[in-house]
C-alpha cells in the first residue's frame, strides 16, 4: 500500500511538473487561438537565457531573474511585430505553422547565443528527496516537485486574478471570447498579443526554471512540450485549472501504468499511454475535461 | 595601364599554379556530426575531439604521409533518416570519395551497412552499433572495435563478481539494467541474459522512452525492488536524470554503472556532488596529459582553427572522437602501405582496418603512451581486444578515474551470440561469408 501511495504522490507532482509547461500553452490559446508549437523551446530559451545571464555576466540570480523576464517581454512584442501582426485573420494551421518556424528560429538562437552544452542550473530549489518523507513514512518524493507544485499553485492564483480582477486580464477575456466585439469596444489586439506572450514567457521561464533544475539546462527540454500535449487534450486547451487537474491525471495514470502494467507488456509506457488516456478521455469530452463546449449553428 | 597589364599576366600565370592546388589528392573524410537537437551535449565533444585530431595531422604532418585529409562535416542532429541523407550526399565528395563513416548512432550504423557493402566505403562503429558486424566474415565493411556493447556487458558481470567476491557469488543476485528503448539501448539484453542464466542472477529490464527526462515511475520500480546492482544503456539527458534519481532514492553510486556513453562529464555534473562513485565502462583514459593533446593545442588552437573550446580538451567524449580519429588515420596510413600509394579510397582503406595494428610502441610513437588499449584487426575479427575497464566519478576532484584493470570479455558468452545473429543477416540478406585465412 505504501508502494501505491508513492507512486501516486510521484505521478501528481510529476504531473504538477507537466501543467507547468501545459499553462503557457492554455495562456496562449485562450487569448488568440493560436496552438503555439513553440511553448516548450520558450522554455528552454528563457533557462538557456538565465543561465546565460548567471554564468557568462555573473549576475545574481534575482537580477539574472529580471533579465530574463525582461528578454521575454522583448520576445513577445519581436513576436507580434514581426509574425503575428502579418497574419491577423489568417487560418489558425497558418498561425501553428508560424509557430513551428518561430520554435526553429528560438532554438537556433538559443544555440548561438548560448551554446548546446549541458548547463547546472542552481537557483536555490531544494532538491533530492525529502529526507522527512522517506524516514519518517518510507515514501520517496522530489523536493524539486514538491517547490514545483507550490510554485504551480501560486501561478494559478496569479492568473486568477489577473484574469479576473484586472483591466488587463478582462480585455484578454473579452478577446478570447469574440475578437471582433472586443475591438468594436477599442480593445488593441496587438497590445493583447504582446502582453499575453509575455505572461506565457513568464510562465514558460518558470517550466523552465523547474525542468532545467532536474536535469540540467540543454537542448532536449524542448521536448517537454510533448508532455503537455496529452495534458492538453485532457484539460481542454482554455482552462487553466485544466491544465494542472490534466496534469495531475496524466502524470498520476502514466505512473501507474508503467509501474503495475509496464512488468506485463515490456516496460516504457509512460509516453504512449499519457496520449491513450488523453484520447479516451476526447471519445467522452472532445473539449477536453474543462474545455469551452464548442456549439457551432447550422 | 602597364600595371594593370602586369597584374592581369601575373593572374593569368597563377591560374595553373592555383589550380594544382586545387586539384591535389585528398582524403575525404565526412564527419556525421551532432551538434544541434537533445543529443547535441554529447555529439559535439566527440565530433570535436574526431575533428581536431585530423586537423592537427594536416597542420602539423601536412595530413597523413604527406596527403591532406579533407573533413566534410554534415549535421545529423542523431536523426537515422538525416544520417542517411549526408552519407548519400557525402559519399561521392572529392577525388578520393568518401573514405569512411563514422556515424555515432547505432541508428544510422544499422541502415548505412547494407549501403556499405553496395558501395565499398568502411563504416567504422567505434564501440557501437551492430554487435555481430564484429563478424568480419559476414560484414567485411563494418568495424566496430576496439569492443562491443556484448563484451562490455560481460565485462560488468566480471566487475560485479570481482566486488561480490567471485563468480559464484553472482548467483541469486538481483542486476537491474536501465536502458534507451531504442535500437542502441537494447542490444547488450541478449547478452545479459545469457550471462544471466549461465550464473544465476536475476536481470530486470527496465526502459526508459526518448529522450529520457523523465524516469520516476523506472526508479520507484528500483527503490521497491532494491537490486544489489544497476546498469545503463543511456545517452543524451537519460544519463543526467538517471544520476540524479539515483542519488535521489539513495542508491550506492558505485554499485551504479553505465556504459561507455554513459560515463562523460555532460552525464554526472548536473547531479553534483551526488554522482560522486558512480561508475561508466571506458577504453581509453581520459583526461589531457598526452603528447597528442599538446599538439593540438599547439598546431590547431593557437592557429585558430580548433572547432571547440580549448579548456575542454580532455574531456571524456572529446577523448572519444579523438581515438576514433587516431584509429582511421592509422587504417588510412596502412591502407597506403598495403597499396603502395597514397591515392586510396574506400575499398583501399578497408584493407587498411583490415589489417590494423596499433600496439602500446606505436601509441607511443603517436602521442598517447597508455591512452588505449592495443588494437590488432583480422580479417574474421573485426571486434579487436574486447577489453573494457571501468572508470570512476570524483566528484570532488570533477574528474573520472580508471579504477580497475582492463578485463578480457566472456568471449564463450558473446562468441556464440555473435556467431548466431551474424548468420542469421547472412541468411536474410543472402550474404555468403567470405572464407578467412
Amino acid at each position: 500500500m505504501t508502494f501505491f501511495i508513492e507512486v501516486t504522490l510521484s505521478g501528481l507532482m510529476a504531473g504538477v511538473m507537466y501543467s507547468l509547461v501545459a499553462l503557457g500553452f492554455v495562456l496562449i490559446f485562450k487569448a488568440s487561438g493560436i496552438f503555439n508549437f513553440a511553448q516548450g523551446v520558450m522554455a528552454l530559451f528563457a533557462a538557456l537565457t538565465l543561465v546565460g545571464f548567471m554564468d557568462e555576466f555573473g549576475m545574481p540570480i534575482w537580477l539574472a531573474i529580471i533579465g530574463t523576464i525582461a528578454v521575454m517581454i522583448a520576445l513577445a512584442w519581436v513576436i507580434e511585430r514581426v509574425m503575428l501582426r502579418h497574419l491577423v485573420n489568417q487560418e489558425p494551421i497558418i498561425l501553428f505553422m508560424a509557430t513551428i518556424g518561430l520554435a526553429y528560429v528560438l532554438e537556433g538562437l538559443g544555440d548561438i547565443l548560448w551554446g548546446s552544452d549541458v548547463k547546472m542550473l542552481d537557483i536555490g530549489i531544494p532538491q533530492g528527496a525529502s529526507d522527512w518523507m522517506l524516514d519518517t513514512f518510507d515514501i520517496y518524493i522530489e523536493k524539486l516537485e514538491i517547490f514545483a507544485a507550490a510554485t504551480a499553485a501560486t501561478l494559478v492564483i496569479f492568473l486568477a486574478i489577473f484574469f479576473q480582477k484586472t483591466r488587463i486580464g478582462r480585455a484578454l477575456r473579452a478577446v478570447a471570447d469574440d475578437h471582433q466585439a472586443a475591438l468594436s469596444v477599442g480593445i488593441s489586439l496587438h497590445t493583447i498579443w504582446v502582453i499575453v506572450w509575455s505572461v506565457s514567457g513568464i510562465v514558460a521561464l518558470v517550466a523552465g526554471i523547474m525542468w532545467g533544475s532536474k536535469s540540467g539546462v540543454q537542448f532536449s527540454l524542448s521536448l517537454i512540450a510533448l508532455k503537455a500535449l496529452p495534458v492538453l487534450i485532457l484539460g481542454g486547451f482554455t482552462s487553466v485549472p485544466g491544465a494542472i487537474i490534466g496534469g495531475m491525471i496524466i502524470g498520476v495514470g502514466e505512473k501507474l501504468a508503467e509501474v503495475y502494467l509496464g512488468p506485463f507488456v515490456g516496460g516504457a509506457l509512460e509516453n504512449w499511454f499519457a496520449y491513450m488516456l488523453a484520447l479516451a478521455f476526447l471519445l467522452f469530452r472532445p473539449q477536453g475535461l474543462f474545455g469551452e463546449r464548442i456549439i457551432e449553428r447550422v | 595601364m602597364k600595371s594593370i597589364t602586369k597584374t592581369l599576366v601575373a593572374a593569368l600565370l597563377a591560374v595553373p599554379l592555383l589550380g594544382g592546388t586545387v586539384s591535389a589528392y585528398e582524403l575525404t573524410i565526412p564527419t556525421l556530426d551532432y551538434r544541434t537537437g537533445p543529443y547535441a551535449p554529447n555529439g559535439i565533444p566527440f565530433a570535436n575531439g574526431f575533428s581536431d585530431y585530423l586537423t592537427m595531422l594536416n597542420e602539423r604532418d601536412g595530413g597523413i604521409n604527406d596527403t591532406k585529409i579533407n573533413l566534410v562535416p554534415c549535421e545529423t542532429a542523431y536523426n537515422t533518416k538525416r544520417g542517411v541523407e549526408c552519407y548519400e550526399n557525402t559519399k561521392g565528395q572529392g577525388d578520393s570519395g568518401a573514405l569512411v563513416y563514422q556515424p555515432l548512432s547505432t541508428g544510422i550504423t544499422y541502415q548505412l551497412i547494407p549501403k556499405s557493402s553496395v558501395d565499398r566505403i568502411p563504416i567504422f562503429s567505434m564501440g557501437y552499433g551492430r554487435t555481430s558486424a564484429a563478424n568480419g566474415k559476414v560484414f567485411p565493411w563494418v568495424f566496430n572495435f576496439p569492443a562491443t556493447y556484448w563484451s562490455q556487458a560481460t565485462v560488468f558481470v566480471q566487475y560485479i563478481a570481482d566486488k561480490e567476491g567471485g563468480m559464484d557469488k553472482l548467483k541469486g543476485k538481483k542486476i537491474a539494467l536501465v536502458y534507451h528503448n531504442s535500437a542502441y539501448g537494447k542490444e547488450p539484453i541478449r547478452t545479459l541474459e545469457s550471462a544471466a542464466a549461465k550464473f544465476g542472477f536475476e536481470l530486470m529490464l527496465l526502459p526508459v522512452d526518448h529522450p529520457g527526462q523523465e524516469q520516476k515511475a523506472t526508479w520507484l520500480q528500483i527503490r521497491k525492488e532494491r537490486p544489489d546492482w544497476v546498469m545503463m544503456w543511456g545517452w543524451g539527458v537519460m544519463n543526467q536524470v538517471a544520476i540524479k534519481e539515483a542519488a535521489s532514492i539513495r542508491f550506492p553510486m558505485d554499485h551504479f554503472i553505465g556504459v561507455w556513453w554513459s560515463g562523460s562529464e555532460n552525464d554526472v555534473i548536473p547531479a553534483g556532488d551526488k554522482a560522486d562513485g558512480y561508475l561508466s565502462g571506458a577504453f581509453h583514459q581520459p583526461g589531457d596529459n598526452f603528447p597528442a593533446h599538446d599538439d593540438i593545442k599547439k598546431h590547431v588552437y593557437d592557429k585558430g582553427k580548433g572547432h571547440g573550446e580549448r579548456d575542454r580538451i580532455g574531456e571524456v567524449l572529446y577523448n572519444r572522437g579523438l581515438v576514433a580519429a587516431m584509429w582511421t588515420s592509422e587504417a588510412v596510413r596502412k591502407a597506403m602501405e598495403i597499396h603502395g600509394t597514397n591515392k586510396i579510397k574506400g575499398v583501399h582503406l578497408r584493407d587498411g582496418f583490415e589489417a590494423l595494428d596499433v600496439d602500446e610502441a606505436r601509441l607511443k610513437e603517436l602521442g598517447l603512451p597508455n591512452f588505449t588499449i592495443p588494437v590488432k584487426i583480422t580479417c574474421d575479427n573485426h571486434e579487436g581486444p574486447g577489453k573494457v575497464a571501468l572508470q570512476q566519478w570524483d566528484a570532488k576532484a570533477k574528474k573520472w578515474s580508471i579504477v580497475s584493470k582492463f578485463y578480457d570479455p566472456l568471449r564463450d558468452i558473446t562468441g556464440p551470440l555473435i556467431a548466431e545473429d551474424s548468420a542469421q543477416y547472412a541468411k536474410e540478406n543472402n550474404v555468403v561469408p567470405r572464407i578467412c585465412n
